[in-house]
């Protein structure tokens, strides 16, 4: 995709802004600046505290606050077992998010359901919404939460979200209705 | 240790006695479900029994059951009704306790309410509807109280799918079906 000759300034500024330095360098300010919304409903949440508190200090990698408003937090930190009848809360909860937006599924109900295996608790909150990392334990050691935000900062910085890949892909399809054939 | 109270029961409402027991120094007594509103109202205020204070109401669902140590040529399960519902009281005057217990048959689970006498049963009856079905006469809001409006079926109920899910929200990607796996509660 090379840039055409009659473009405005601020069509140029829209193609480099997918290229990959700026990618990169907006990538890495996302991953080290994370603000995290705890949705916590269950015992899982001890242990965010846990990671969040100075001993094991999620600051250090930059996911320093946990705003309580999904308006200004970019990673969803599911933490706890998720009921069939909180589904729509959690699913409007992540929609309220701006975009772009990551998903922590903590501990294993979080994940997978756990040992809730019944008519009320939801299998695993990727039932409702995409989730980029799961962390499993029940509940998870601070050093696993920690391992798997380095891994999602990873992921963040790789452009593999899953809303980053949304965004690319509404983009090359947009790109592809417009006539813009990206090959 | 509460016998006074079972004596008591049997002296003044003797017809509505079915039978009485005692379990794990916790006397029952089995109430006919027509007379379970005078006796409960006898129970709370007669000065020697003064029972003020509520513990729980629930249920029992006896589909299937079987005691361990007897055949099952006993037909327990034959003539038995399904559902026994369970209120523990307690004397803080006099400090004893009593359970009473009726059995409801499967085709008409239902009972007179006692949350009249004791408001706080209000909730715990509506969790046993909620849970089994039980339909509670006379209950002022007898309203699901912990699954959602759109739930179908008593969960509780020894019937009910084990992995059955009735989901109200899932990802656009997601088939909405509950999830059924084979062989594990379809009955």
């Amino acid at each position: 995709m090379g840039v055409e000759i009659t473009t405005t300034r601020i069509e140029d500024a829209a193609k480099w802004a997918k290229q990959s330095l700026v990618e990169k360098a907006s990538n890495w300010g996302r991953k080290f600046s994370l603000f995290s919304y705890p949705f916590v409903t269950a015992c899982c949440g001890m242990e965010f505290m846990s990671v969040a508190g100075p001993k094991y200090d999620l600051a250090r990698f930059g996911a320093e606050f946990p705003r309580f408003s999904p308006r200004q937090s970019d990673l969803l930190m599911v933490v706890g077992t998720i009921t069939e009848k909180q589904g729509p809360a959690l699913k409007r909860v992540f929609d309220q998010m701006a975009e772009p937006k990551w998903v922590m599924a903590f501990g294993v109900c979080a994940s997978t359901g756990g040992f809730y295996q019944n008519y009320s608790a939801m299998p695993g909150c990727d039932q409702v919404i995409p989730v980029d990392v799961y962390v499993p334990g029940c509940p998870p050691r601070p050093e696993q939460v920690l391992d798997a935000i380095i891994i999602l900062m990873d992921r963040i910085q790789s452009g593999r979200g899953h809303s980053q890949l949304r965004t690319k892909r509404e983009d090359i399809i947009a790109a592809q209705q417009a006539g813009e054939i990206v090959e | 240790m509460a016998q006074k109270v079972l004596d008591g029961l049997l002296k003044h409402h003797g017809s509505a006695v079915e039978r009485t027991g005692s379990q794990h120094g916790d006397e029952i007594a089995w109430i006919k479900r027509d007379q379970l509103l005078e006796v409960a109202r006898w129970l709370k205020t007669d000065p020697s029994m003064l029972f003020d204070a509520p513990v729980f109401v629930t249920a029992i669902d006896w589909l299937d059951y079987r005691p361990l140590n007897r055949p099952p040529s006993e037909a327990w399960a034959e003539g038995k009704p399904r559902f026994t519902v369970c209120y523990q009281l307690r004397s803080q005057t006099h400090r004893h306790r009593i359970r009473l217990e009726i059995e409801l048959p499967e085709t008409d689970p239902r009972l007179p309410s006692l949350s009249s006498l004791w408001p706080a049963f209000d909730w715990q009856e509506r969790e046993t509807f909620d849970m089994y079905g039980i339909k509670f006469d006379a209950h002022p809001d007898l309203r699901r109280i912990y699954m959602y409006e759109e739930f179908v079926g008593y969960p509780l109920r020894k019937d009910y799918p084990k992995e059955k899910r009735q989901p109200l929200v899932r990802r656009d990607d997601l088939p909405l079906n509950p999830i059924k796996a084979p062989g594990h509660g379809d009955r």
